[in-house]
């Protein structure tokens, strides 16, 4: 697609889109959102980057190389927060227990495991959506 | 004789599918076993047990984490089928391979 509207309003937009979704991401544990949407939402900003500049621009600000360690290490860092409990003698992915900071209820670092737990599953949303789009174009 | 074992293997798997949904309970009723405590305690103890104020991410991400690990498994395998169908285009070659086609 090439149009300078749609090149222009991406540009402008691009960037509210992407401070949503990490919005989204951080406060999974405080409102509505989470890993899920807020990585959904995330990965629509590059989607859209892609759908205006084309294919080859796409893939340069998101490359496969990195989409597939960011993918890979969401998910390794998923696991390796769930061996923290094990090694503090309770049982796989436990939260308060294992000793992980708590904070205060309703602040941003709070709920010890959660957030990070969202943050992984954000980033493991946001670079398999990116890389099926891409894969899918790289089709035609 | 190939063919009848499948036909047997799914006409007994409909039979037992079949036989148990006479035994589900009915829709909407009071005593059905998902209205149980559970939700109750997620109510009033899921800001102490887990410090989120959102009870659904304290579920998927505290309760059932183990169950939100094997989602993410889901989109890993996901991905992993659709590279190794279609995918295969992005290595080094790629662009050897296009001029030698033409």
């Amino acid at each position: 697609m090439d149009d300078l509207f749609v090149k222009v309003t991406t540009k402008m937009i691009l960037p509210f889109i992407q401070i949503y979704g990490i919005y989204v991401i951080i406060h999974g544990h405080l409102s509505p959102g989470g890993g899920f949407s807020g990585g959904a939402i995330f990965a629509a900003s590059i989607v859209l980057y892609t759908l205006a500049y084309g294919l080859h621009k796409g893939q340069k600000r998101m490359p496969h190389s990195i989409s597939s360690k960011v993918e890979t290490g969401g998910i390794l860092f998923y696991i390796g927060i769930g061996f923290v409990g094990i090694l503090a003698g309770y049982p796989f992915l436990t939260n308060k227990a294992a000793g992980f900071p708590m904070g205060e209820l309703g602040k941003v670092m709070s709920a010890g495991l959660i957030p990070m737990v969202t943050v992984a599953i954000g980033l493991k949303v946001m670079s398999t959506i990116v890389t099926l789009f891409h894969t899918m174009l790289e089709e035609d | 004789m190939n063919k009848l074992f499948t036909f047997l293997v799914l006409g007994g798997l409909l039979v037992v599918l079949l036989a148990s949904i006479s035994e589900l309970p009915p829709m909407g009723e009071m005593d059905n076993p998902s209205y149980n405590e559970i939700a109750n305690y997620y109510i009033d103890n899921s800001a102490e047990d887990t410090g989120s104020t959102n009870i659904i991410a304290a579920i998927i991400t505290d309760y059932r984490a183990f169950d939100t690990l094997g989602e993410t498994t889901v989109l890993f395998t996901g991905i992993a089928a659709v590279v190794s169908l279609i995918g295969v285009t992005h290595h080094k070659d790629k662009k050897k391979e296009e001029e030698n086609h033409g």
